[in-house]
């Protein structure tokens, strides 16, 4: 079964339809790009799979969205439990107004994780990285010996698996105001993986940086859709083509095709799809 | 061409010029308080004046500690029951009241905030001295119920609107990025509110309370009318007191013909003045501590 399935799924805003009647399944393990024009809405779907668009207050929200089985729209949902699941970055990163340490332990500080637990979870990490030890050994080992010692580890291991460990291993203790935007979305990133999520949403996580910064995050998912699904969302048709493996098309609220990348690029089904493909429409 | 460019320095030096008369009113009232305070000054020392507790005005003994005490007691008392209120409102307007309660809200605080002094002083005399004497009573202190206790109240009631529309308005401007990269990760509602927004907004919290209690230092009106008026340095919450304010709006141009009184009162405003000045860079360093800290 696969992760996520959107079953007639409708967002208005006030009288506004932003999304209508949505059924599709995003598969497992892979990189589902949406894809549309500007307000076609890619970010009001992307906010129904994590209940973000509660935040809205003239949003409504109909029909389903099971994750993993489950209606997380029915009343008794759990939406602690559902957002600790679905991670989520946004298109312009919002640095919590902390430092960079605290950043990254944030998550893990408010699911209350014990020691072991933290233990755990960078064993694990390691072991579906099948890189060998993201850490040095002495940071395991300080680790194993100091109180609070979990805390430094998770801090570097994720910060390692964001790319941004080196860049800012000196100032730790730095407000994470202070990085460029582009170290923001990583730390972002890191902050978003150390509640091991199964699934990572993106909202354009590519629009608001330079281009290296850029080609960094989307190696980075490249690399994490091993072990995540992954539902990115991009207005750049070269983008969706160079990381997607899934599509899905949406234009005006409408979901027109869905598919294998390779066969909504090269033989689209549907005519918007083909415009749009090839830059007719906008 | 040439034209476009004198505009352009004739508006900075207007906004420059602007911003210094602003700025230098300040120090034109302080040195019109203390040219009017000179004669007290000559005859007496600063320090008897401002730590002596005895005023005999009629015996030429001017002490001012009561009144100090008094001022700083009834802002302290209105402070601790203003603050814990005025933020939890604040965070429920902002952060959960739906939009229409908002609204809703809206307006009746504006309308606290311009009711005039005096008629809170009314509404205090016959609500707030009566239960403050019936507490005090219950308490085991015989008292009139006008003290220190009702005056902070009152105070406290009349800082409420402009501490509550500030800061809901400072909350609000935290942007909607900020709660969602807290919820997305799984915190509650509780938890992003204290650990990102309120701390998002903590510059912008502190100034609209600094704000709130300048103000509150020279509100005379009502809490002249609640607070007994007595020159005592108050030993509790049910004892009356004197603050700076309700000592120069009950005596100015009164028995003005007793030697140095006038200087006196003089002298009295500047005090205000210089505590409220004081007040207000204390909250400056501790605004610049809490930023160097996170
Ligand atoms: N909070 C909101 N309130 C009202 N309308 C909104 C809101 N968010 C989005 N919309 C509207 O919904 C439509 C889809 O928006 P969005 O999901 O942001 O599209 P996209 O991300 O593809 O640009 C747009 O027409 C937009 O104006
Ligand atoms: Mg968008």
């Amino acid at each position: 079964m696969p992760h996520i399935s959107l079953r007639s799924l409708n967002v208005t805003y006030r009288d506004r339809r932003a999304l209508r009647d949505i059924t599709v399944d995003v598969p497992d393990a892979q990189i589902t790009t949406i894809i549309g024009p500007s307000g076609c809405g890619k970010t009001s779907l992307l906010k129904s799979l994590n209940r973000l668009i509660d935040l809205s207050e003239e949003a409504r929200v109909e029909g389903e969205v099971l994750i993993d089985g489950v209606n997380i729209y029915h009343p008794k949902a759990d939406i602690i439990a559902l957002r600790r699941k679905v991670g989520f970055l946004s298109q312009k990163p919002y640095p919590l107004p902390m430092s960079i340490y605290d950043n990254v332990t944030y998550g893990p500080r408010m699911h209350r994780m014990n020691r072991e637990q933290i233990f755990q979870q960078i064993a694990e990490l390691e072991k579906d990285r099948s890189l060998g030890r993201l850490c040095p050994e002495s940071t395991r080992l300080t680790a194993r010996t100091r109180r609070g010692g979990e805390m430094d580890l998770l801090v570097e291991c994720y910060l390692r698996v964001a790319g941004l460990w080196d860049e800012v291993k000196d100032r730790l203790h730095d407000p994470a105001t202070g990085l460029s935007v582009g170290q923001q979305q990583r730390l972002a990133l890191a902050r978003t993986l150390a509640v091991e999520p199964e699934v990572i949403l993106a909202d354009e996580p590519t629009s608001a940086l330079d281009p290296i910064s850029a080609k960094l995050i989307e190696e980075e998912f490249q690399f994490l859709k091993k072990k995540y699904t992954i539902v990115f969302v991009t207005h750049i048709l070269r983008q969706a083509r160079r990381i997607g493996d899934y599509v899905i098309f949406l234009y005006l609220g409408e979901l027109v095709e869905h598919g294998p990348a390779q066969q909504v690029f090269t033989s689209p089904r549907d005519e918007k799809t083909r415009a749009y493909v090839a830059g007719d429409i906008s | 061409m040439r034209w476009r460019r004198i505009k352009d320095s004739l508006a900075t030096r207007s906004m420059y010029l602007a911003v210094a008369l602003a700025n230098s009113i300040v120090f034109l009232v302080a040195l019109g308080l203390f040219v009017k305070a000179r004669p007290i000054l000559a005859t007496t020392s600063v320090v008897q004046l401002l730590f002596s507790s005895t005023w005999h005005p009629l015996r030429g003994q001017f002490g001012f500690y009561p009144f100090i005490v008094g001022t700083l007691a009834v802002t302290a008392i209105a402070m601790i029951l203003a603050i814990p209120v005025c933020l939890l409102s604040a965070i429920y307007l902002s952060e959960y009241a739906h939009r229409r309660v908002r609204e809703l809200v809206r307006p009746v605080i504006d309308l606290l905030a311009g009711i005039p002094s005096v008629i809170y002083g009314f509404w205090a005399v016959i609500v707030i001295v009566p239960l403050v004497r019936a507490t005090g009573g219950a308490l085991g202190s015989s008292t009139t119920g006008y003290s220190l206790l009702a005056g902070g109240i009152i105070l406290a009631i009349m800082v409420f609107p402009i501490i509550i529309s500030v800061s809901t308005e400072v909350l609000q401007t935290v942007p909607v990025e900020a709660r969602e990269a807290s919820l997305a990760l799984g915190a509650t509602r509780w938890e992003t509110v204290k650990h990102v927004v309120v701390r998002s907004a903590l510059r912008g919290i502190v100034a609209s309370i600094v704000l709130g209690f300048s103000r509150a230092f020279g509100e005379t009106m009502a809490v002249l009318m609640v607070v007994g008026n007595v020159p005592k340095v108050p030993t509790s919450l049910f004892d009356p007191a004197y603050p700076l304010p309700a000592l120069i709006a009950n005596n100015y141009g009164e028995m003005m013909s007793i030697p140095l009184y006038d200087s006196a009162l003089m002298l009295a405003a500047l005090v205000l003045l210089l505590v409220v000045a004081g007040f207000n860079l204390l909250a400056h360093f501790t605004l610049l501590r809490i930023e160097r800290r996170s």
